[in-house]
């Protein structure tokens, strides 16, 4: 079989995963730098390749809540969005969470405001943390188009039944031209399946209320069976992730180790920069140093045992955060990081970097530096700082 | 691994001209990156865009600050840019200039390869308009081997002829001008 490649940017290749899903309804409003899925997408509708029904709408708030509807509905649901498109959809995306929509969202990740910008970090996704959504993050245009399919299939799973956005990184990787390689779309389709919703209130067969009221008497129990989902997803999300290894040769874990069996010193981080930290662990490889990385791919839900497990016998580990808590104590994949070593009897000591606010360059000295740092004792344990910023 | 920095103004076809490239490579069975660097665009401001090329696979993700190759669409910009930052010594300088190579060398002090082709005239006369980027194309891929220059022409013609349907006219002026900028390249 021969392989199909061809040279992609990573929101070309979130498109062009949509565009095979073919989903039932797609809602989106247009923003940098997420603008071309949604306009890739709607050419895509215009030339009739998919039979998506295409909400144009006048807001992200409209956008989710257009998928709200439509997923609800029973049909296969997809958007996509950036920072403050996303910031505007939050209202909505607690809700599609909570009413358990197995909406898919490509999301590409933008600085907030103010000051306006328009390039990378991991504000806008880590602001729908506690939203109840499935997040996974892509290292480059490849992973988002394989995280995109695997999302269909894990989103409605009858296990899961929860909303899921999958990420890249702004401009690094939405606006970077890759070699991507992609299924046929029938075996995309065979993957994915047909859709076939355990509810719908189009169903007058089988009535049911959706956004009921939940006061002291159900609410609680609702929200506990939330979390009881995203639990539910880990081992989901680890067996899709195997699936489809076997259709594409590409598998996926809720982490990814790299050099890290062996590692004394290892990288923890999220999307782009792990590439990066790649090609250093490799140079600090060849000079007999033993550096690793640690990527996660799941964040929500956040694989706690595979963490612990992947860390265990590091000598210290260095988390990197492209976003802050703003008056927590270090960012969000530190204190993830963290609060999940804490319990354990053996556990490395760990430090928190926060790095490439709006774009901010991290480049290949970076991360050697930190390895540097590391190995001569020069980091505090539980430390937090910042890296790259001019005090 | 082949690294190329772009040097042009807004609307010179800097981004599309590393999208070309890369589009290319990939064909020829390379991996490739290409990207922009992403400032306030308008029209005129000087802008960047980079290629990676390798026959291996490509991680990284970080900008490119000691390429092996630099290309300036825009001769005008070596006034105010310099455009020989980071750029290796032993790498290549390739100019869209009138000047010969040994001018442009002593203009910049560069210590490696200087290269020029009057890109900006080619592209009048074969395209009809200013679009240095095409032609440029062409004589990188003469001067620096990366690609077999016919494999790479037939790419560029099945791209063109996606983009460009329903005006043949621009295929055949582009493909032209990137022939006779490979033929026209002089080195120092």
């Amino acid at each position: 079989m021969s392989k199909l490649v061809s040279a992609q940017t990573g929101n070309e290749a979130m498109a062009y995963a949509m565009k095979q899903v073919n989903p039932d309804v797609v809602a989106a409003y247009p923003i940098t730098p997420a603008t071309e899925i949604v306009q890739i997408f709607a050419q895509y509708v215009a030339d009739g390749d998919v039979k998506t029904e295409f909400v144009a709408v006048e807001s992200e708030h409209s956008a989710m809540s257009a998928c709200i509807g439509s997923a609800a509905a029973g049909a296969r649901t997809m958007t996509g969005t950036s920072s403050q498109g996303l910031a505007l959809m939050y209202e909505m995306c607690y809700i599609a969470a909570g009413l358990r929509l197995p909406i898919v969202m490509a999301d590409v990740n933008r600085a907030l405001s103010a000051p306006i910008n328009i390039h990378c970090d991991h504000s806008d996704t880590m602001g729908m943390r506690d939203a109840g959504w499935i997040h996974l993050f892509s290292e480059n245009a490849q992973e988002a188009y394989d995280n995109m399919i695997q999302a269909v299939r894990i989103a409605e799973h009858a296990d899961v039944q929860l909303p899921t956005l999958v990420t890249t990184d702004g401009f690094i990787i939405s606006h970077g031209m890759e070699n991507v390689e992609h299924l046929a779309d029938e075996r995309v389709q065979k993957f994915i399946g047909e859709y076939q919703p355990q509810y719908s209130i189009l169903n007058v067969g089988k009535p049911i209320t959706v956004g009921a009221l939940n006061l002291q008497d159900y609410y609680f129990e609702h929200r506990r069976a939330l979390a009881d989902a995203q639990a539910a997803a880990l081992p989901v999300i680890k067996q899709i992730g195997e699936e489809f290894g076997k259709e594409s040769g590409r598998a996926y874990g809720l982490v990814e180790g790299y050099q890290l069996d062996d590692a004394e010193y290892a990288v923890v981080a999220l999307g782009s920069t792990c590439g990066t930290a790649k090609v250093v662990i490799d140079s600090l490889r060849a000079k007999g140093e033993k550096a690793g990385l640690l990527k996660i791919r799941s964040f929500r839900p956040f694989p706690k045992d595979e963490v612990v497990q992947a860390l265990k016998k590091v000598k210290f580990a260095a988390v990197l955060d492209r976003s802050d808590t703003l008056g927590g104590y270090g960012g969000p994949v530190f204190t993830e990081v963290r609060s999940a070593l804490y319990g354990e009897a053996s556990k490395p000591p760990v430090a928190g970097f926060i790095y490439g606010l709006g774009g901010r360059e991290i480049d290949m000295e970076m991360i050697e530096e930190l390895f540097r740092l590391m190995k001569s004792g020069e980091v505090k344990p539980d430390s937090v700082q910042y890296l790259g910023v001019r005090e | 691994m082949l690294e190329i920095r772009w040097h042009g103004r807004g609307g010179q076809g800097a981004k599309t001209v590393a999208l070309l490239l890369a589009d290319a490579a990939l064909s020829a069975g390379k991996n490739v990156q290409a990207f922009p660097e992403y400032g306030p665009e308008r029209m005129g401001a000087p802008v960047q865009s980079f290629n990676r090329i390798d026959d291996g696979r490509i991680p990284m993700h970080c900008s490119i600050k000691s390429p092996d190759v630099v290309v300036v669409l825009d001769p005008t910009l070596m006034a105010t840019v310099k455009v020989t930052a980071g750029l290796k010594p032993g790498g290549t300088l390739l100019v869209n200039t009138s000047f010969a190579p040994g001018e442009i060398k002593k203009q910049t002090g560069f210590g490696g390869r200087v290269c020029t082709v009057d890109a900006s005239r080619i592209s009048e006369e074969t395209i009809g308009r200013r679009i240095p980027n095409t032609p440029m194309l062409g004589a990188l891929a003469k001067v620096t081997g990366v690609l077999d220059f016919e494999a790479m022409m037939d790419d560029t013609r099945q791209k063109l002829a996606k983009k460009f349907a329903h005006r043949p006219e621009v295929i055949e002026g582009n493909l032209e001008s990137m022939r006779r900028a490979a033929q026209e390249v002089k080195s120092t």
